[in-house]
């Protein structure tokens, strides 16, 4: 700007009433007051009408007994005489987040699969994904999410008629059955060749990038890790003389007892908000494809590459600066969705925390307070993360 | 909008969330109606009919409200509650009662803030079983999987039992009680748990109620009660005395068809009752005439109780423990003078 213009000239006696810097600063000062006045006024407002109506507060309640049964309860123990609403709060965020990233895995494959036939020549593949999109996206999910509980895993056979598959497996509308591993002394080689086969993989993926950049050369890495990672546990198991044994699930007086079981709630979400997602992030992956230049693919074509390989290699990544990041509010759509779960029964934080303890306490204010903490803890990881990797593939301009 | 108007609107805001807890009589008689929380369906308590009007035992409750308020039983507002919502939809003042088969316990008396008015039903939690398990006792249900409604005493007594008896369940929770009931006729459960009284409403409602049992074991007290917030005593009165009227209603005889009869009657008790003599109506803030408008136009407590869930209903309950108490049951008020 020059110093020319009427009235900015460096020096010139301005009123304060018209300066631009105090203005600025006074307006900042008025919004800053004033959010804080509000603030100030809901807590004080709460907290009054709580006292007035004899309401308890605080979090004494996490250390009290939570004394109600959990449906699904994964890697802690709970008992309902022992464990306290504290309990129930780690419950309900362990199984929140085993549905939410074993959906967010599955919703992935899903809308990249579908992303990509959905692009294809072949007429009906192409028909295919565009209706499973177009279905899946314009129904609700707590519709959708009804219909896998209600309609298909209540439906299947009663525990009584059991679908079964030799001893091992067992299939009925109470969850899917399986042997489960029960370890002998030595076990612990078997998990330790598993990482040592994913560490090996890692090494060997870059020792081949380097040897490709170097000479041209390929080596087959994915076949080498997966050798790696399934080889070395197998191979783990053989020599100590298989240090673990199976429990078979057999039949007790009303169900089958033993053994590891997926219950139909948990499948029911899972399969829901994966199929759900899958077709938002089908069609981001579209549209991320479609943003890459037609003549990346022909330059790939004339080249003589295959198409699986120009796709794989040239058009998906280009494609992923694009794809990341809608891909990441689908993600934190999905983890968020979890929290329909309390139609079906899968007993997660909304469910079980927000839910029964609340009802059981009364707490409104401080489990709803520790309910959103925990949701807006677990979006801003993921957002963090996928922005990190977003910033990683990102177009690096020379 | 202007900053003018949005102060004006924030100040008339932070007014009416002054003034939102004082009296409830006046605000109900300012907008003309009880919003009255019930259950989100539970036939024979409170469900709407095909014709989509609220009615039942909990139903009846706040249109003797509303008839001993504006001498007209059909001035309420039904709000659906589940059992998670109820405690918040009161204590926020977004109904005025909440007649929806809630047991009466301490902490929710103490702790939530609230003021049970009595027990209208007095009930216990019971199971529900598919005959064809062959199970005739709740001492041989080690192992099984049980289907309830989540935010209830229901869990913490099933919880409770199971551990006294040194058994062990596998639980299935559900927000609302058709979404239970899905799922235990879908067979996904073995039991269906929850107050006695619910278990034979659903079972009126299943396709096959005669290959169902509810056992014999009743394992806790449930006192049923309508409740209201805490701090207005003026309304946990009128309340409190609505229920009351319906049982005492009952002791002397007076039903819908005979009020306007009773009206004329010798014994004192009745005219105190029905507003001819003495001022209880006044006291309650309320028309003289309350009781009679309660009774003549919902009934008595054995009338409503016959009505919705008695052996002409599809629930066939028998009164039991909910007889008057010079009849064999415990149903006892107190007296109104």
């Amino acid at each position: 700007m020059t110093a020319d213009v009427p009235g900015m000239s460096e020096g010139a006696k301005v009123s304060p009433f018209r300066d631009p810097k105090i203005r600025a600063l006074f307006f900042q000062v008025l919004v800053i007051v004033t959010f804080l006045a509000f603030v100030y006024y809901i807590a004080d407002n709460t907290i009054t009408n709580l006292e007035k109506r004899g309401i308890a507060s605080g979090f004494d309640f996490l250390s009290q007994n939570s004394g109600f049964d959990i449906g699904i309860v994964l890697l802690v123990d709970y008992n309902a005489q022992t464990s306290t609403h504290g309990d129930v709060l780690l419950i309900g965020i362990i199984n929140t987040l085993a549905v939410s990233l074993s959906g967010i895995v599955l919703a992935t494959i899903i809308g990249f699969v579908f992303g990509v036939l959905r692009l294809s020549n072949n007429w009906i593949v192409n028909r295919i994904a565009y209706v499973y999109i177009e279905v899946v996206r314009n129904i609700p999910l707590l519709v959708q999410l009804l219909f896998w509980y209600l309609a298909v895993l209540l439906e299947l056979p009663k525990v009584r008629d059991s679908v079964k598959l030799g001893d091992s497996v067992a299939i009925n509308n109470r969850g899917f059955y399986f042997p489960s591993i029960v370890p002998d002394s030595g076990f612990w080689l078997i998990p330790t060749a598993f990482v040592l086969g994913i560490i090996a993989t890692v090494f060997v993926s870059k020792w081949a990038h380097k040897r490709q950049d170097e000479t041209g050369q390929q080596f087959p890495v994915f076949t080498t890790g997966l050798a790696l990672i399934i080889g070395l546990p197998v191979l783990a198991a053989l020599v100590s003389g298989i240090p673990f044994a199976l429990e078979y699930p057999s039949m007790g007086r009303f169900n089958i007892a033993g053994g590891w079981v997926i219950k139909p709630e948990f499948m029911a979400l899972f399969l829901g908000l994966s199929i759900y997602t899958g077709g938002f992030i089908a069609e981001i992956v579209r549209s991320g494809i479609n943003a890459v230049s037609h003549g990346q693919t022909e330059a790939a074509n004339s080249l003589g590459i295959k198409p699986s390989v120009t796709m794989r290699l040239i058009i998906i990544p280009q494609a992923l600066r694009v794809i990341i990041p809608p891909l990441t509010s689908q993600f934190l759509n999905l983890t968020k969705n979890s929290s329909l779960a309390t139609a079906i029964g899968y007993s997660e934080i909304v469910a079980i925390f927000a839910g029964t303890s609340l009802n059981q306490t009364g707490q409104a204010i401080e489990i709803i307070a520790l309910t959103m903490l925990f949701y807006l803890t677990i979006s801003l990881i993921i957002s963090v993360f996928m922005n990190w990797y977003n910033k990683r593939i990102a177009l690096v301009e020379r | 909008m202007k900053k003018a108007s949005f102060m004006a609107i924030a100040t008339a805001a932070t007014m009416m969330v002054g003034t939102a807890s004082a009296a409830t009589l006046d605000d109900v008689k300012a907008k003309g109606f009880i919003q009255c929380g019930v259950t989100t369906g539970l036939a024979g308590f409170a469900a709407p009919n095909d014709k989509g009007v609220w009615e039942g035992f909990d139903v009846d409750f706040c249109r003797a409200m509303s008839a001993a308020i504006f001498g007209d039983p059909d001035k309420v507002k039904y709000t659906p509650t589940t059992a998670k919502e109820r405690f918040t939809a009161l204590q926020s003042g977004e109904i005025d009662v909440l007649a929806r088969n809630t047991t009466w316990t301490l902490s929710r008396d103490v702790n939530l803030g609230f003021e049970f008015v009595g027990v209208n039903y007095y009930d216990g939690q019971g199971f529900m079983v598919k005959k064809s398990l062959g199970v005739s006792t709740a001492k041989e249900l080690d192992g099984a999987r049980v289907c309830l409604q989540s935010g209830t005493t229901t869990e913490l007594n099933l919880a409770d039992y199971f551990a006294a008896q040194g058994m062990k369940f596998d639980s299935v929770l559900f927000d609302t009680a058709d979404e239970v009931r899905e799922a235990y006729i879908k067979d996904t459960c073995d039991v269906y748990t929850t107050d006695q009284s619910g278990l034979y409403a659903q079972r009126s409602v299943i396709a096959d109620p005669e290959n169902h049992i509810v056992l014999p074991e009743v394992i806790s007290k449930e006192p049923l009660g309508p409740l209201v917030r805490h701090g207005d005593n003026a309304w946990g009165d009128i309340a409190r005395w609505t229920l009351n009227a319906l049982v005492i209603a009952e002791e002397l005889g007076v039903t819908t068809a005979n009020a306007a009869e009773m009206k004329g009657s010798k014994n004192p008790e009745i005219q105190r009752l029905m507003g001819v003599s003495g001022d209880l109506g006044q006291q309650l803030g309320l028309d003289a005439a309350w009781a009679y408008n309660i009774v003549s136009m919902v009934g008595n407590y054995g009338e409503i109780f016959e009505k919705h869930l008695g052996q002409s209903t599809p629930l066939k309950i028998s009164r039991g423990l909910n007889q008057l108490w010079s009849k064999g049951g415990i149903l006892y008020a107190p007296p109104a003078r």
